[in-house]
C-alpha cells in the first residue's frame, strides 16, 4: 500500500472526509456569525449558546412532543430564531450606535447566563439523542466506513451554506440587505423597513446556529457545554476567513476542518491548537483575514 | 472546699477542653474542590458537596458539639486555578481539609500545596496511582480508586477473555498517561501486546479521526484511557462508525454510572469495567442512594461521590479520636483507625495513604434486562481489597521505606 509520511493513503482519504464533516459544522456556524457581523456589525458571542439551544429544542421536541428529527430540523431553528429576535429587539437594538465592544460584552454575558442555566438544570454529561432511523447505518467506501448520517451532514450543510451565499450576494433581497448596512438612511428613504430587515437577519443568523445544533445532536450528546467548547474555534475560523465575508467563512470552515483532521493523524496532541496557530499566522500577513477586505 | 472546686473545674476542663481547644478557631472547615462546570461535573461536582454534607450529618457533628462547615469551589480542571483556590482556602479561609479533586493534574498540584501548608487532603475524584507512589505525602489519603486498580481489574479481565492486542485512545494529561502506563503493563504481563496509541486533547468533541486510526490498527481491543465527556463521545461515535461488532471491542478503562446514564443502554450495553461502588449493591448502599438522589436532581451517586462521603465520615471520626484537626495528626489517626462505613464496608488506610476496599467488575445490562433508569449494572465478580490495589512495596512511596 502506498504511504504518505508513514500514513497509508487509504487511511488519509478517511481522515480527509472526516475533516470535511467537522468542517461542515464550522462552516454553518461561522456563516451565521459572518452574516450577523457583516450586516449588523454585531459580534455575536451568544452563537455557541444558540447552537446548544438548537440541540436542546430538538431533544425537547423528541421527548416531550414525540416529534422526530425531521420536524426538529425545521422547528428548532425557528424557535431559537424567535428567541434571538426578541433579544435583538429588546437589547441589541440599543447598541447599534455604540462601539462593537458593547455588543460583544452583552452577547458574551448572555451566553454565560444561558450556559449556566442549562448546565445547572441538565448537568454536564448530556442527554442521548438517537440518529434518525432513515439515516442509520452506513456505506463501506473501501477506504473507510462512512455513516449515512455523516454523509447527510456534509451534503445538507453544503446546500444550506451555498444557498445562503446565493441569497445574500446574488438576489435583490440580498442587495437590499447589503445596502441597508452601508447606508440605512438612504435605504429607508426608498420605503424599506430597515429595522425589521435587521431583526430578521439576526434571526436568520441565529437560526443557522440552531440548525447546526440540531445536526450535531445525534453525533455528540445533547450537552449544555457543546457550544462553549465550539464557539472559540468558530471565532478563529471567522477571523481567518475575514470578518463578515460570507464565502470566506464557508471556505475556511471546510478548509480548517480538513487541516484539523490531518493534524489528528500527524500530531494529535496539537489538534486543538492548530487552528489558533493558523489564525496567528494569517493575522500577521493578512490582518483582514484571507477573504476580508480592509474597511 | 475552694481547692476541691478548683480541682473539679480543672479535671472537667482537662476532660472536655482539648476536643475544642485543639480545633483551630473552633470550626472544622471542609473544602470540596472539583470540576463543577465542565466534562467531569457530573462525576463529582455539586454531588460531592451533597455527599460531604450527608457525612457531616450522619456523623452527628451537631450533637457532639463539633462545628463543621462544608464549602465548595470549581477548579475548572486547571492546576493553576486549583492551586490558587487551595492557597486562598488554607491561608485566608481557614479550611482544614480539601476533598475530592478529580483531574489528576490538579490533584497532584493540590497534593503539593497541602504538604507545603501542612494541612490534609482526601482524594476521591482523581485517578493517578502516583498519589500513593512517587508523589505520596503524609498529608494525603487516596480514597476511592486509582489507575493501577482500574488497569488490573478491567485490563486483566479483558486479556483473560481473549483480548490480546490493544490500541489506546488516551487523554493527553497526567491521568491518561498514568492509566495508559498501568494498563499497558498489565496487558504485556498477561501476554497481550499494544499495537499503538493516540493521545487526544482533554475535552475533545469529535473522536472519529482517532477511532479511525484505532480501527486501521486492527487491534482487538480499543482501550479508552479517558473519562467523563471524552469517554461518552468515544463510545457513542465508535457505535456510529460501526467499530464494535467487526471484530473490535471497546474497553472503557474508567467509566462512571453518570456516563452510562448519558449514553443510554443501547449504546453502552456489554461494556465491562471496574468500580468500587454501585448504588444498587446492597441495602445500605440503596438506602444511601435513596437519600442522596432527591438532594441532587434525582441522580444516583457515582463512586467518586460515595468516596467523598466515606472519606469525610472517617476524617471526622479521626478528629474525634485524635482531638485535634491538625493535618498530619488527623491523617495519621485515619491510618491507625480501621475504616467502616455503610458504602464501602470495612477497610483500612495503608501507610502510603492508599485506602483499600473491595472492587467490583461490572457489566452494563442490555436494555431488556434493565428495570428502568439507573438499573444499569450486573456485578460479574468482586475483587477482594487485598488484590484490588497495588501492593504497598511496589509503589515507590517514601513513607513505606
Amino acid at each position: 500500500m502506498t504511504e504518505i509520511f508513514g500514513v497509508p493513503t487509504q487511511a488519509l482519504f478517511g481522515q480527509l472526509l472526516i475533516g470535511l464533516i467537522n468542517g461542515s459544522f464550522y462552516a454553518l456556524l461561522s456563516l451565521g456569525l459572518a452574516v450577523i457581523f457583516g450586516l449588523l456589525n454585531i459580534i455575536n458571542f451568544t452563537h455557541g449558546a444558540q447552537y446548544m439551544m438548537g440541540a436542546f429544542v430538538a431533544w425537547f421536541l423528541l421527548n416531550q412532543a414525540g416529534l422526530s428529527y425531521w420536524w426538529a430540523l425545521v422547528l428548532a431553528p425557528l424557535t431559537v430564531a424567535v428567541f434571538g429576535m426578541i433579544i435583538e429587539r429588546t437589547m441589541l437594538k440599543q447598541l447599534y450606535k455604540l462601539d462593537h465592544l458593547y455588543g460583544l460584552l452583552l452577547t458574551f454575558g448572555l451566553a454565560l447566563i444561558i450556559h449556566g442555566l442549562f448546565r445547572n438544570q441538565y448537568g454536564s454529561s448530556g442527554m442521548p439523542y438517537a440518529i434518525p432511523a432513515q439515516l442509520a447505518g452506513g456505506q463501506n467506501l473501501g477506504f473507510m466506513f462512512l455513516p449515512n448520517y455523516r454523509a447527510w451532514v456534509i451534503v445538507f450543510s453544503l446546500v444550506v451554506c451555498l444557498s445562503t451565499w446565493f441569497v445574500i450576494e446574488k438576489t435583490k433581497l440580498g442587495s437590499y440587505l447589503r445596502a441597508a448596512t452601508e447606508n440605512p438612511e438612504l435605504v429607508r428613504a426608498f420605503g424599506i423597513n430597515v429595522p425589521r430587515m435587521i431583526t430578521l437577519t439576526y434571526g436568520f443568523g441565529v437560526g443557522l446556529a440552531a440548525l447546526a445544533g440540531v445536526m450535531a445532536a445525534p453525533i455528540y450528546s445533547v450537552n449544555p457545554l457543546m457550544g462553549s467548547d465550539l464557539i472559540i474555534v468558530v471565532f478563529a475560523v471567522v477571523v481567518i476567513g475575514g470578518m463578515g465575508s460570507i464565502m470566506g467563512s464557508i471556505v475556511t470552515g471546510f478548509g480548517l476542518g480538513v487541516i484539523e483532521g490531518l493534524t489528528k493523524v500527524f500530531y494529535p496532541e496539537a489538534s486543538n491548537t492548530v487552528i489558533f496557530i493558523i489564525m496567528a499566522i494569517v493575522l500577521m500577513f493578512r490582518p483582514a483575514g484571507l477573504f476580508g477586505t480592509q474597511k | 472546699m475552694a481547692l476541691r472546686k478548683l480541682a473539679l473545674a480543672a479535671s472537667v476542663a482537662l476532660a472536655m477542653g482539648p476536643a475544642h481547644a485543639q480545633i483551630s478557631d473552633g470550626i472544622i472547615k471542609i473544602g470540596v474542590l472539583n470540576d463543577q462546570s465542565s466534562l467531569y461535573a457530573d462525576i463529582a461536582g455539586q454531588g460531592s458537596a451533597v455527599a460531604a454534607r450527608m457525612a457531616v450529618e450522619d456523623f452527628g457533628a451537631a450533637k457532639k458539639g463539633m462545628k463543621v462547615e462544608v464549602i465548595s469551589a470549581d477548579h475548572q480542571n486547571k492546576p493553576e486555578v486549583g492551586s490558587s483556590i487551595a492557597r486562598q482556602w488554607y491561608d485566608v479561609d481557614k479550611v482544614d481539609v480539601i476533598v475530592d479533586v478529580p483531574t489528576s493534574s490538579v490533584a497532584l498540584a493540590i497534593n503539593q500545596v497541602t504538604r507545603e501548608k501542612n494541612k490534609a487532603f482526601l482524594v476521591s475524584g482523581a485517578a493517578t496511582s502516583d498519589l500513593t507512589g512517587k508523589a505520596c505525602s503524609p498529608n494525603t489519603i487516596h480514597w476511592t480508586y486509582d489507575t493501577w486498580m482500574l488497569a488490573h481489574g478491567t485490563g486483566s479481565a479483558i486479556v483473560k477473555t481473549g483480548g490480546k492486542s490493544w490500541f489506546f485512545l488516551t487523554a493527553d494529561y497526567a491521568f491518561g498517561h498514568a492509566l495508559e502506563r498501568d494498563t499497558e503493563e498489565v496487558v504485556v504481563k498477561e501476554g497481550g501486546k499494544v499495537l499503538g496509541k493516540v493521545r487526544h486533547p482533554l475535552n475533545t468533541q469529535d473522536f472519529s479521526s482517532f477511532l479511525l486510526q484505532a480501527q486501521s490498527s486492527k487491534a482487538q481491543i480499543i482501550g479508552l484511557a479517558n473519562a467523563g465527556g471524552d469517554t461518552i463521545n468515544s463510545i457513542k461515535q465508535a457505535a456510529e462508525f460501526g467499530i464494535v461488532g467487526k471484530g473490535q471491542n471497546l474497553a472503557g478503562m474508567l467509566v462512571f454510572i453518570s456516563d452510562i446514564h448519558a449514553l443510554g443502554l443501547d449504546k453502552a450495553q456489554g461494556l465491562i469495567f471496574t468500580e468500587t461502588f454501585y448504588w444498587d449493591q446492597n441495602d445500605r448502599t440503596r438506602a444511601f442512594a435513596k437519600r442522596f438522589a432527591p438532594q441532587y436532581k434525582g441522580n444516583m451517586p457515582t463512586m467518586v461521590q460515595a468516596g467523598v462521603y466515606s472519606a469525610v465520615l472517617h476524617y471526622l471520626k479521626a478528629i474525634e479520636a485524635a482531638k485535634t484537626d491538625d493535618g498530619p495528626k488527623v491523617i495519621a489517626k485515619m491510618k491507625e483507625l480501621p475504616t467502616d462505613d455503610p458504602l464501602f464496608g470495612k477497610g483500612m488506610v495503608r501507610k502510603d495513604g492508599r485506602k483499600i476496599h473491595d472492587a467490583i467488575l461490572v457489566e452494563v445490562k442490555k436494555p431488556s434486562e434493565s428495570k428502568g433508569p439507573w438499573d444499569y449494572y450486573k456485578i460479574r465478580s468482586t475483587i477482594p481489597a487485598a488484590q484490588a490495589f497495588r501492593p504497598e512495596k511496589d509503589g515507590g512511596c517514601e513513607l513505606v521505606k
